[in-house]
């Protein structure tokens, strides 16, 4: 008897309530339903059927009617192509990662001693991420090439013995591509660095001046320690942006010299739409996913496991 | 207004469904392609006015990248939506994977009606025709075993024309000597095989046909593929230093402006030649690579036709038919550079290269010499022909010596098969 009761009466207060409110409840949902459809069908729909496809026999089209099992995965690590890919993905990567928070780091440090035209200097290195990979690819290109770029303009200059030909070495190129990435990305490493900077209490600062620590004392055992949730953010951003690199290879030297510049993401592309190779593709892009959710993970672990 | 439009609409349909039963006018066609280049637009617009003029619309759909891998992509997109262009621009193998697929159209009705069988060396109908029936429309024939030589540098290194292997490493090495760079090449994939594809028939017709065409191991990683690589070897001491990357056609200025000697390129290179203001023969010389004299590896370029609804079939045979009209076949392939891919059309409107390029092809044709090239999708499968490129592009790049290379090459095809 008093169950029913307990039943009816939020039942009667639903009924009762205002549409409204009612409307306002499910506003939210709504708004959000869209993009979660998108999102569930266009990114995790995909992604299990990448999955299938690196399952399945396809050369040109999607063919699900052909199982191969691990063949493509098989295939593919005895790929010289794709051994080749995976050490210059290392190389890119830890380079990239090391030598951009480093520059980030130190451009940030500079920028934050209060010194006069930080508003102009800021965006001065802020501006290359502003650009596309594919024209820093294009700039860097020109200006790596002996015949036309640096040591052409430092031969017209009249030092003959000048020689920097990275670009058309295969044992060399694949720096040149770090090169460039550095450049475009310390800027934006440096915004990261400020701002993380900008965020550390002031009192903290000024309880260790009173207690007579110098500059480099503070940066090196209070400042930069606290900003251990930046320097996670910086890697996991330059960490996928390693991974995912292909634009800037593509324009600066698509795989070449032979193919030494090949990365995992230039693999992917020229494997599915190229050589008709679909399904090895898709087992490539599958290793690439599971090599960003190694990246991922544990991050959004600790991040979470911190608000606890 | 409004009413007058919508007679207007109901009476061009009803014209368009007449047009149709009579096999001629009306009706557009949607064509794919990568011909965006100054040359090749020039060449294409050629078969768009002819069009035009019969009534036809065009509907372009240019999508721009050599080779037409973005081309082959947009494809795919539009197979898969169940809406595929009426023609598209496609190449060899290529052709019989998307035959497979099961979503080509038929062209048997023109076909017939105009004898292409008699007409089309059977090296083309291998690829223009699946299951015994038409599913393209050959363009042009281009062979790839040319060499470019500027005449200049030819004078200044004795002026005789290399007819065999060692006399053109002698002419290679006197240009060297006059202080040139003797071989102009850009350091892409496809154009290190381009020369593969030479040095390899150079090496001897059954070789190359063993080692492309049948695959066989035994010719794949023998001692005269070892003798292949080691020729490449010889080549690439001939190139400048800044090669790699190089598109061809900078290569085929690197010979105009008298920087380089030679170019090994297929006949694209000539309209280079020509748009820069050169005469064959006072300017530029054009050779058979030395040693291949008598056999031809071709591609060609041919029209891809898709099943489309029969509203737009009586436009498609039209296409099909008007590309393989004798005065098409000649006008175009002046401007393009190639030569027509029937053998029974007059050479009179072509110059001494492509006078020299339709007789070379008729009688490779009849000997058993014309080959489909390795280097340019015509000998094997997509897969095959890039697994091809990773060892030679490597072997040309010093990755890896000749032995080496042969071996891997055997490898290399073995798993692409796979």
């Amino acid at each position: 008897m008093t169950q029913t009761q307990a039943e009816i009466a939020p039942a009667l207060a639903r009924t009762r309530r205002a549409p409204r409110e009612t409307l306002q409840e499910l506003l939210p949902k709504i708004v959000l339903a869209p993009s979660f459809a998108l999102i569930l069908v266009f990114v995790y729909g995909f992604i299990v059927f990448t999955g299938f496809l690196s399952f399945s026999g396809s050369k040109l089209l999607p063919d699900f009617s052909t199982w191969v099992g691990f063949d493509n995965y098989v295939r593919l690590f005895r790929h010289p192509n794709w051994i080749v890919s995976l050490k210059n993905l290392a190389i890119f990567s830890v380079l990239y990662i090391v030598i951009c928070s480093v520059i980030g780091l130190a451009l940030a440090i500079f920028l934050d001693q209060k010194i006069r035209g930080e508003g102009l200097l800021r965006p001065i290195y802020l501006y290359p991420m502003a650009l596309s990979f594919i024209v820093t690819g294009v700039a860097w290109k020109w200006f790596l090439d002996p015949g036309i770029g640096l040591e052409h303009a430092m031969h017209e200059l009249g030092w003959d013995s000048f020689s920097f030909r990275w670009i058309k070495q295969g044992d060399m190129a694949i720096y040149t591509i770090v090169i460039a990435a550095i450049w475009q990305s310390s800027g934006f490493v440096m915004a990261m660095f400020l701002a993380g900077l900008r965020g550390v209490d002031n009192e903290i600062i000024k309880a260790a001046q009173i207690d007579g620590a110098s500059t480099l004392t503070i940066y090196r055992r209070i400042i930069i320690p606290l900003m251990r949730p930046v320097f996670l953010s910086a890697f996991v951003v330059l960490a996928h942006l390693a991974i995912k690199s292909y634009d800037l290879v593509v324009a600066m030297t698509d795989g070449g010299p032979g193919t030494a510049t090949w990365t995992p993401a230039l693999f992917m592309t020229k494997f599915t739409f190229g050589r008709n190779e679909m399904g090895m593709g898709a087992a490539s892009a599958i290793i690439m996913l599971m090599m960003i959710f190694a990246i991922i993970v544990p991050y959004l672990y600790s991040e979470l496991g911190q608000k606890k | 207004m409004l009413r007058k439009l919508l007679i207007g609409t109901m009476l061009a349909s009803s014209l368009v469904g007449y047009a149709a039963t009579s096999f001629a006018a009306g009706g557009s066609v949607e064509v794919l392609h990568w011909w965006t280049s100054g040359g090749e637009a020039a060449a294409l617009d050629v078969l768009k006015k002819k069009l035009e003029s019969q009534g036809i619309t065009w509907k372009d759909m240019p999508v721009a990248g050599g080779g037409g891998e973005q081309a082959m992509t947009a494809l795919r997109a539009r197979v898969t939506a169940g809406d595929p262009p009426t023609a598209v621009q496609a190449l060899g193998f290529d052709i019989t994977d998307w035959a497979k697929q099961g979503v080509v159209g038929d062209l048997g009705e023109v076909a017939d009606k105009e004898g292409w069988d008699k007409v089309i060396p059977t090296a083309l109908q291998n690829f223009a025709k699946y299951d015994g029936k038409w599913i393209a429309a050959p363009v042009n024939v281009h062979s790839t075993n040319w060499v470019w030589i500027s005449k200049k540098a030819l004078d200044a290194a004795g002026g005789k024309e290399p007819t065999n292997w060692d006399e053109f490493v002698a002419m290679l090495d006197k240009m060297k000597a006059n202080g040139i760079t003797p071989l102009a090449h850009g350091g892409q994939a496809w154009q290190d095989a381009t020369l593969f594809d030479a040095v390899v028939l150079g090496l001897g017709t059954d070789f190359y046909k063993a080692a492309f065409i049948d695959l066989d191991p035994a010719a794949l990683g023998g001692d005269k593929m070892v003798e292949a690589f080691d020729r490449m070897k010889k080549l690439r001491s001939y190139v400048d230093d800044d090669f790699s990357g190089r598109d061809w056609n900078l290569a085929s200025a690197m010979v105009i402006q008298g920087k380089a000697g030679a170019q090994m390129m297929g006949d694209w290179a000539k309209g280079e030649f020509l748009k820069a203001g050169q005469k064959p023969g006072t300017d530029f010389v054009c050779i058979r690579f030395p040693g291949t004299q008598g056999a031809v590896t071709f591609n060609s370029d041919m029209f891809m036709m898709f099943k489309v609804g029969d509203d737009k079939k009586a436009a498609q045979l039209q296409m099909a038919s008007d590309i393989e009209s004798p005065d098409f076949q000649s006008s175009f392939n002046v401007v393009k550079g190639s030569v027509p891919a029937r053998t029974d059309v007059p050479d009179t409107a072509f110059d001494d290269c492509g006078k020299k390029g339709i007789k070379d092809l008729a009688e490779a044709n009849s000997s058993g010499k014309l080959f489909g090239s390795m280097a340019h999708g015509y000998a094997v499968p997509a897969a095959i022909k890039n697994a091809i490129y990773d060892v030679v592009t490597r072997h040309f790049n010093g990755d890896v010596d000749s032995k080496e290379a042969a071996k891997e090459l055997v490898d290399a095809v073995a798993a692409a098969k796979g």
